[in-house]
């Protein structure tokens, strides 16, 4: 089928050859799998529409991986690769690479979730698309929380208490290692946006504002430490320290947890066929710090950007617009579960009929917190690396929390020494 | 006490073996396995599902990427080798001037982290054109396998017996006939040895097969596999990586069964006389 | 070059009579000739990045744009700006991280050199399914670090990893270990796992330095009736000391610039970084080419130090002649 396609692809592109210059435009859009499935049929009917060819380059699948993949090409302003997929914090760390999109994107940033359209700019250029989003959210046992009478928790105390209920019913039960809740916690990218999460739910702030100042040290962030560093060895393994996505959910869809913490992806999992916890599992916004608190996940997902390399850097862009559009991101949607960044989808009825909880996840990405990715842009892995650092050591019990928030307080300065650009 | 010792040594070969082999028996046992399997734990196969082989080879060019290793760790050994040889013959027999400080040199290249030359070997292989080929892969392997193989095969060279080449010199043979004809068959357990780690330490090589290739079909074995993913950049594809670690292993278990005669075949205690 | 040999005196005098003879030089001449595509090889491959990397860490340059750069002497290493000091030389973190590596070295490359020891005995002993064994004991190092340090990773999960399974079974433990987690058990971890990954190395090494040796010697002591551990403590290891010192060399070389296993293991968690690491985010996660190169030129210091240590201590001989 696939080479049907493609020699479709190649004969339109013969075709179109003769008429106008058609060009060739290489995309990374993904690793192997799925996505490289679906990706392939968006950019494959570009290349029918407009007669150019499309190569897709597979790139790894961990993250920090492909960073320093397109960082080795871009530095050595190589233009094998004309469009980029990159993380929503990574636009400013790349943005010296990237073509300015304003002057084709303006038009349709509008509709996009604003928490996306802001981590797609840089200084107010454009720098990339926003195509796919994606959010923490708290992943709960249904039958748990009817067997123990609880509802599904607002606020963080509630699930404290719900966690420790449900454990220790369990426990006694026969199910010697079961666990309230588990979550991200290895000394990684994951654990800067878990642990703003719950900060920002304490209305601690995101680290660093937006006009750049640093606001990480303050007593609700303390408290929202606090609270999770007790966490561990009580409600949480010890062992999240090194858990990563994959990790979590491995407890959690082994029926050994009765909460998580994890992005969308992972209900599609839960609910397969050969989950032991199919039909068991709910999905609700993360609990808020206290009654005054607020829902925060933060925010995930994929942009698509051109580089500045670029041989054919008006086809690209083209490229870009069009994967991006309303359409492409609603076959995704529809097709694969990549939730989409523009707002008006999230109340198409088919989409509802493909992913039945899109309504829900509408709410979680307009409240979503965005890392501080843009404001801090190329000092950003700094200040998360500094970051989930400091919490590490929180949540090992190496250090107070007010005692971390202070050193990290300091160590953040140091980086801002000469502002953050 | 003699039963004694042997059962020892019996229960030392399994104690060692158990260990080596465990986790490889793990993965394949892994690579029959799929979805939640992952997050349990399982001694023995529940059922031989063939279905993340057939995934390894139908998702992308895997045979190529095996073909592509077999040969960048081919080249890479015999140019090593080849180089080796000759070099350590010279620095192993022949006396110089400034022979240590090139021996420390050659070392010193070993001394950078792979992470600190990336940047340059990635500028140096675009200008000789040799981005996303495989010579430009060998090239950049050389860096990791050349140094070890002229020391190893140095120090081996240096402990043969004095006596050994100078019958052929007072024959009339030229040092690169004594080379060939004389050390070459002595050094034959110490050359199929650093061969061998030399070709597993380029099969192995992530890094550099990364970043200097950009097609599939250009691509080694390592960084093949880790573009496997799952139907979302989240999920850990297990039974399908596992399965591509069994494959992949399977060459370098043949290779050794073949080879491993010749480890052992080269001297006898009667050809060092001299 | 034929007619010289033959008209040459023999080698064994011409070194005491101090004359450099003829064939001396042919020799001489010979040796360069058969280095010399050894050294353009590795001119060519690793002389630019080298010097590159190490011109890099005295400029502030950038990942971002590496043709705009200035030259800034050491400031990468020290520097006090405004009365507080900065610079790798000041950062507790760099610091840590040498430590790690340091002590990951020597206690993994000490049991690696006496587990490999054993097992090359083992393998050197003649028992039915020797070859077998062989390629049984390569297993470890011929999988892809990629691969294999993920295998771990999820062999060692606290709560389904198969590792504690098997240990709580055996009754070894009584609650499951965090072996990655615990950043006191953490850097341990590591070592077992390159214990695992990299004795096949020195065993294999170790093996042809055995084979390499002379039978007749191990006749004479069996004549003699010595006890086989003597005979092993006074013969053998002093006669594979050469090869087991530059086994021990390279495994250290290697570990020294640990990078995948302890990554992938334990991320970026400061409580166990390696040199390494530590180099490696400032070059690639932090983009600062400049920090990042001077890291990576300290990590070459340091190594050639320990080395140039330990050669001291092994009493290589660097010039040494056919025995």
């Amino acid at each position: 089928m696939s080479r049907l396609i493609a020699s479709f692809t190649l004969a339109a592109g013969l075709l179109a050859s003769a008429s106008v210059s058609a060009v060739e435009i290489s995309i990374s859009c993904s690793a192997l799998g799925k996505e490289y499935e679906i990706c392939k049929q968006g950019v494959d009917a570009w290349a029918q529409k407009t007669g150019n060819t499309v190569k897709i380059v597979s790139t790894p699948n961990s993250a920090t991986e492909r960073l320093a993949l397109y960082q080795q090409l871009l530095a050595a302003g190589a233009g094998d690769i004309d469009v980029f997929q990159i993380d929503v914090v990574w636009t400013g760390i790349l943005a010296d690479h990237l073509v300015d999109l304003t002057a084709k994107g303006q038009g349709e940033i509008g509709g996009h979730l604003p928490a996306m359209a802001e981590t797609s700019r840089v200084n107010g250029k454009l720098m990339a698309m926003p195509w796919f989003a994606d959010a923490g959210l708290l992943y709960y046992r249904q039958d748990l929380l009817d067997k123990y009478k609880r509802p599904v928790p607002q606020t963080w105390a509630d699930l404290t208490e719900t966690a420790r209920i449900i454990q220790e019913g369990e426990r006694k039960d026969d199910k010697g290692d079961f666990w309230g809740y588990v979550w991200q916690g290895r000394a990684y990218e994951g654990l800067t946006t878990v642990a703003l999460e719950w900060i920002a739910s304490y209305n601690g702030g995101t680290i660093v504002d937006e006009k750049g100042e640093i606001t990480v040290e303050n007593p609700k962030a303390a408290e929202a430490l606090k609270t999770a560093a007790g966490w561990v060895g009580t409600i949480t393994p010890e062992g999240v320290l090194n858990y990563t996505e994959e990790e979590a959910r491995g407890v959690f869809q082994a029926g050994n947890a009765a909460f998580m913490r994890n992005w969308p992806y992972a209900w599609a999992l839960a609910q397969g066929a050969d989950s032991t916890i199919k039909g068991k599992v709910g999905i609700a916004p993360l609990p808020k710090g206290g009654a005054d608190g607020r829902h925060a996940g933060t925010l995930g997902g994929q942009l698509l950007a051109v580089s500045k390399y670029s041989k054919n850097a008006e086809a690209a862009t083209d490229l870009v617009m069009y994967l991006t559009g309303e359409a492409e991101q609603k076959r995704r949607a529809v097709e694969g579960s990549f939730n989409p960044t523009i707002v008006s989808l999230y109340s198409d009825t088919d989409i509802a009929k493909a992913n039945p909880f899109i309504g829900d996840l509408a709410d979680v990405f307009s409240n979503a917190v965005a890392r501080p990715a843009t404001v801090t842009g190329q000092n950003y892995n700094k200040v998360s690396t500094e970051f989930f650092n400091a919490i590490h050591q929180v949540l090992s019990k190496r250090s107070q929390p007010e005692q971390a928030l202070n050193r990290l307080d300091r160590d953040l300065k140091r980086i801002k020494r000469n502002g953050w650009q | 006490m003699k039963m004694l010792t042997r059962i020892g040594f019996w229960l030392l070969v399994a104690a060692v073996g158990l260990f080596s082999i465990f986790p490889f028996y793990y993965a394949i046992m892994s690579s029959f396995r799929s979805g939640s399997d992952l997050f349990t734990i399982a001694y023995l196969p529940e059922r031989l599902d063939f279905s993340n082989y057939v995934a390894v080879f139908e998702r992308q060019p895997f045979g190529t990427n095996i073909f592509n290793s077999i040969v960048v760790a081919g080249a890479v050994v015999a140019l090593s080798l080849a180089l080796g040889i000759t070099a350590a013959y010279a620095f192993g027999r022949i006396r110089f001037r400034g022979r240590s400080l090139l021996l420390m040199t050659i070392l010193a290249v070993s001394m950078f982290p792979q992470v600190a030359v990336l940047s340059g070997m990635f500028e140096l292989i675009r200008a000789f054109g040799l981005y996303n080929t495989l010579p430009g892969l060998i090239l950049a392997n050389l860096m990791l396998t050349l140094p070890f193989t002229v020391w190893v095969l140095t120090t081996f060279m240096r402990e043969l017996p004095k006596e050994i080449e100078e019958a052929a010199f007072v024959d009339g043979a030229t040092p690169w006939i004594v080379v060939r004809r004389v050390f070459l068959p002595l050094m034959m357990p110490a050359a199929v040895t650093t061969g061998l780690l030399a070709f597993i330490v380029s099969w192995n090589e992530f890094l550099f097969a990364l970043t200097f290739t950009l097609t599939n079909e250009q691509r080694t074995v390592p960084p093949a596999i880790a573009l496997m993913s799952g139907s979302t950049a989240y999920e850990l594809p297990w039974g399908t990586i596992m399965a591509a670690s069994v494959v992949v292993t399977l060459p370098i278990i043949a290779m050794v069964l073949v080879f491993q005669r010749k480890i052992v075949a080269g001297l006898t205690a009667g050809a060092v006389k001299g | 070059m034929s007619s010289a040999v033959a008209s040459a005196p023999s080698p064994a005098r011409e070194t005491a009579q101090g004359g450099r003879s003829s064939l001396t030089r042919s020799r001489i001449r010979a040796a360069w000739i058969f280095i010399a595509p050894t050294l353009i090889v590795l001119a060519l491959i690793a002389g630019w990045p080298l010097a590159r990397t190490i011109w890099f860490s005295f400029t502030d340059a950038s990942l971002n744009n590496l043709a705009d750069y200035e030259f800034i002497g050491f400031e990468n290493y020290v520097a006090n700006y405004d009365g507080e000091w900065f610079g790798l030389l000041t950062d507790p973190d760099w610091w840590h991280s040498v430590w790690n590596t340091v002590w990951f070295t020597a206690v993994s490359v000490s049991i690696e050199t006496v587990l490999g020891i054993i097992v090359a005995l083992i393998l050197n002993a003649s028992f039915p399914g020797r070859g077998i064994m062989r390629a049984v004991i390569l297993i470890p190092w011929a999988i892809p670090t990629v691969v294999s340090a993920k295998m771990w990773n999820w062999m060692l999960h606290d709560q389904f990893g198969v590792i504690n399974d098997m240990l709580l079974r055996l009754g070894l433990i009584a609650a499951p270990i965090t072996w990655t987690a615990n950043p006191d058990t953490a850097l341990w971890t590591v070592v077992m796992v390159d214990v695992w990954k990299t004795t096949p190395f020195m065993a294999l090494l170790i093996l042809a330095a055995l084979q390499m040796l002379p039978g007749d010697i191990y006749e004479a002591a069996k004549v003699d009736g010595v006890h086989p551990v003597k005979v092993f403590f006074r013969v053998t290891l002093p006669l594979i000391k050469p090869a087991l010192i530059v086994a021990v060399i390279f495994r250290a070389l290697d570990a020294l610039r640990v990078f995948d296993l302890i990554y992938v293991l334990t991320a970026n968690s400061r409580d166990t970084a390696s040199m390494s690491v530590y180099a490696r985010q400032q070059l690639v996660d932090f983009q600062e080419v400049g920090l990042g190169s001077a890291a990576s030129t300290l990590i070459f210091l340091i190594i050639a130090l320990l080395i140039v240590i330990t050669m001291a201590a092994g009493r290589v001989r660097l010039s040494g002649d056919p025995r």
